[in-house]
């Protein structure tokens, strides 16, 4: 797996680092931004560092600083804290950090903010615990080595004596802030492995939470944004007269297009004074566009130019041996295509921001944001004023799945904010969500195989196609980049003589950009349905076919100091396998898929029951398996790998955005439809027991579903499929 | 001035009779629990009572609702608090977006079928997309709060 360091670190020079899941960016978070010194204190509260306020009637809040999407991250996080502080969880309650560089990276997608924010928050809550122990040391006039803590008390082991946490909030904010606090061994662990409930389990049940749209300023206007149809096309003239005869319509506004990775498209916005009128005014706008160089964008003509790109020699990406000899050598050889289509994250809440540029100059906003300091970068950057006149409070993202990273629908907002000199809240219709997004690649692929007489695999040559998303950022080459690459593509987990990858052209004409999982999806596709191939060319069965492929046990070290353990992968693969019955007989009609794959530094397999009745696909059962190291919040994983599961069904079977004439051809969920509760199989999720350092979560569990079930149609019927949605194929 | 009945409460708007309740709801009444998802009535997001049955607030004027009975997501504790708790208790949120007219849809349901199958659960609750895929666990907590609610019907 060396490749992806290299490829990763050149990637990063780039300056495209921000890849989800390609890059580990430290975090290095003091656990007090102002360190050895005694800690500010207004006569009440505790604040050993930006993570923690102990309040002197005992309740503590802490501080999420990732944004909350569905993946339960408020609640994982604060856990660590509270766990290292030995706090007692009814006591706590959670505050959500504004975006701000102080809190270290907020950027919530790569699946690591557990992974990457795991020691930092452990120390946040070791900091304020050996703070409390000290300062009841003080108080009681003892040796620490007495003193421990336990659910929110100091307790004297000698005499039984305690003291509430909140009895020592000023004492406490007098002890300097120590630097290596002792962490807990982790069998005395409370919170961590235990899976905790949401702490906003009630209020999403009682319609609480306040997302995007739910926040009302004063006077606040409301906005509806017409786009241009083609990417990057703009206004050549408008008519507002129609709009303006909306009832509740106030005014019509440019919004200009700014030429940035996330600045906004442009269009023209409508002012309101409901969300209703706005839309109803956008509706009845009279647009004339300049459609642009993109207009040329028509998926059909398109996706077979990448399908013969191909077809011939690409960009040498990885070669070991020599994959011709093997070829030229083999006893059988394998050859196959396969082609997905762009993707759209669509969360149930469609993009929207409220801004307010104020008359001082100021700006505050309110956002569903996954990257908040992006989004005030950004801002600041557009309004030409400093960072700290912005403030982006953070609400709950109703879903995010890498579309809430790109902040273009934040700057818009403060964009017509500023023009109108009004507070104003910009909601995107799901059909402005759906077309005018940054969309998950679209992919050609072709694989090459040899097999010598015994039915080992000698030769694998490997090429895609598809347009990079290092293209939203940088001059686009055509060619896809180095993270992307480390996706599953050049770190197959197999042990071959002779690996060949190579990459072809794909140019882009839309927004590219990253999706839960990412090109993970794409590569585990081809990768896990081609090995089921050669399985079936070698007359091998599939399950003991992949652990012989996989090979030997042995660690492959990353400088990411995440390193690739082949006997974990064998693991899950072999429970997976286990739990879902492997090998006893299946009801006729019936199938059953094997997938998994490596990603976040995260083990995932899938078995996947399948049957077929009448031409008609219908899933079963879902056995997944995950290995992501220490397991801080098992419930958390438990459902971020039912979701993962309904998402890769939900591609499978529907996921397809297309384009003509540079327009995107789906509108709504009527045409890019989701799963639904009555097509939604048994998931069971078995979580390996470990100790190591976390890894990604929300991720991993995507990208061996759709290769699964493509997998268990092959088991069930002897048909084989390589392209995606299977509504193409008139499966479901 | 339309009459509009929330919750047991009355509100008097000023609004255009063909605004959709959803956007009277949110915009106009401050009840934002209710939410817009897809505006065409296929994603199950804006689903309120109206005189008890299920419907989609981004398609039906307010017009429709003068003098019936609106019951939102604001409301339920009243109407099934049990369902809210389990809905809590088994984790069933990720995002939590879609699970206001999850839980609406969830109390038709229960108020028509005491003990529903799998398969009714399925076809009640079709309507409603939820993209963070936590349909397995809607399942388990209608048929844990039915559980309960009957037991508690047996007690009486």
């Amino acid at each position: 797996m060396n490749p992806i360091q290299k490829i990763t670190r050149r990637s990063f020079i780039r300056g495209i680092g921000l890849a989800s899941g390609g890059l580990i960016i430290a975090c290095n978070i003091p656990s007090s931004d102002d360190k050895n010194k005694k800690r500010p204190f207004n006569g009440s509260t505790f604040e050993p560092n930006l993570f923690v306020q102990l309040k002197d009637n005992g309740d503590l809040i802490l501080i999420a600083s990732r944004s909350e999407m569905g993946q339960g991250v408020r609640t994982s996080m604060t856990s660590i804290i509270a766990d290292e502080m030995d706090a007692d969880w009814k006591l706590v309650s959670v505050e959500q950090a504004i975006g701000h560089p102080k809190y270290g990276n907020q950027n919530t997608d790569g699946s690591r903010s557990v992974r990457t924010l795991y020691e930092t928050m452990r120390k946040m809550g070791a900091t304020a615990k050996a703070m409390l122990i000290t300062a009841a040391a003080t108080k009681w006039q003892v040796e620490e080595s007495l003193l421990k803590a336990e659910n929110h008390y100091v307790i004297n082991t000698s005499n039984d004596k305690k003291i509430f946490y909140g009895d020592l909030v000023k004492e406490a904010a007098e002890v300097e802030v120590p630097e290596n606090p002792p962490l807990k061994d982790s069998k005395d662990f409370k919170y961590i492995g235990k899976g905790l409930k949401s702490v906003d389990g009630a209020d999403f049940a009682s319609g609480k939470p306040k997302y995007g749209m739910d926040i009302k300023i004063p006077d606040m206007k409301y906005a509806a944004i017409a786009r241009c149809p083609v990417t990057f096309g703009t206004v050549k003239n408008f008519d507002k007269t129609k709009a303006l005869a909306v009832a509740g319509v106030i005014d019509v506004v440019e919004v200009p297009r700014i030429k940035k990775p996330f600045g906004p498209l442009g269009g023209i916005a409508v002012i309101a004074t409901n969300t209703w009128a706005a839309m109803k005014g956008k509706d009845a706008l009279e647009i004339e566009w300049e459609y642009g160089d993109n207009k040329s964008y028509s998926s059909e003509s398109y996706d077979k130019m990448i399908l013969e790109n191909v077809h011939k020699k690409g960009k040498e990406i990885r070669n070991d041996g020599s994959v011709n000899k093997a070829f030229k050598n083999a006893a059988h050889i394998v050859e196959s295509s396969f082609q997905l289509p762009h993707l759209v994250h669509a969360p149930m809440e469609t993009p929207n921001a409220t801004a307010w540029v104020k008359e001082d100059g100021t700006c505050e906003i309110w956002a569903p944001s996954q990257a908040p300091q992006t989004a005030r970068d950004n801002v600041a950057e557009y309004l030409e004023t400093e960072k700290d006149t912005i403030t982006i409070n953070v609400t709950f993202l109703g879903g995010g799945f890498g579309r809430k990273s790109k902040p273009d629908y934040i700057v818009e907002a403060a964009a017509v904010s500023k023009t109108i000199k009004a507070p104003v809240q910009v909601v995107w219709t799901r059909e402005d969500d759906i077309q005018h997004s940054y969309y998950h690649t679209v992919s050609a692929q072709y694989m090459k195989g040899a097999l010598d007489k015994d039915g080992n695999v000698t030769g694998w040559l490997h090429r895609v196609a598809y347009p990079s998303i290092a293209s939203t950022f940088a001059p686009d080459s055509g060619y896809a980049a180095g993270f992307e690459f480390g996706q599953g593509l050049i770190n197959i987990p197999y042990q071959i003589d002779n690996v060949r990858c190579e990459n072809g052209k794909a140019p882009a004409h839309v927004r590219i950009g990253w999706y839960r999982s990412v090109i993970n999806i794409i590569q585990s596709f081809s990768v896990n349905i081609f090995v089921d191939e050669l399985a079936a060319k070698a007359e091998k069965d599939p399950l003991q076919f992949r652990l012989d492929l996989i090979g030997n046990d042995r660690v492959e070290e990353s400088k990411s100091g995440y390193h690739f353990d082949s006997a974990k992968l064998k693991n899950v693969l072999k429970i997976a396998a286990k739990n879902a019955n492997y090998g006893k007989d299946l009801p006729e009609g019936h199938g059953m898929g094997i997938a998994m794959h490596y990603s976040f530094f995260t083990y995932v397999a899938s078995v996947i029951v399948v049957s077929m009745v009448n031409g008609k696909l219908k899933v079963h059962n879902i056995h997944s398996v995950i290995d992501c190291g220490t397991a801080v919040n098992t419930d958390t994983i438990k459902s971020q790998m039912e979701g993962a599961a309904i998402f890769g069904m939900s591609l499978a079977y529907y996921g397809k955005i297309t384009a003509k004439d540079g327009a995107i051809e789906q509108s709504n969920y009527h045409d890019y439809q989701m799963l639904r509760i009555n097509q939604a199989p048994k998931i069971d999720v078995e979580i390996i027991n470990s100790k190591e350092k976390p890894t990604g979560v929300g991720e991993p569990g995507v990208p061996p579903i759709a290769p699964a079930i493509i997998n268990a149609i092959y088991n069930a019927t002897g048909k084989r499929y390589y392209s995606l949605p299977l509504m193409d194929h008139g499966l479901v | 001035m339309t009459t509009l009945v929330i919750n047991n409460k009355e509100h008097q708007l000023d609004v255009d009779p063909n605004i959709p309740l959803l956007w009277a709801l949110r915009d106009f009444v401050g009840l934002t629990g209710t939410k817009y998802g897809c505006g065409t009535g296929i994603c199950g997001s804006c689903t309120i009572l109206l005189d008890g049955d299920p419907i989609r607030s981004c398609l039906t004027p307010v017009s429709l609702a003068e003098g019936k009975k609106i019951l939102t997501i604001e409301g339920v504790e009243n109407e099934n608090k049990e369902l809210q708790e389990v809905w809590e208790d088994l984790n069933v949120p990720q995002c939590g977006f879609c699970q206001s007219g999850q839980i609406i849809s969830a109390v038709a349901l229960l108020k028509e079928n005491t003990n529903p199958t799998d398969d009714d659960i399925d076809t009640a609750m079709s309507g409603n997309i939820c993209r963070c895929g936590t349909y397995q666990r809607i399942r388990s907590a209608i048929h844990k709060t039915a559980d309960l609610n009957n037991s508690k019907t047996e007690l009486k």
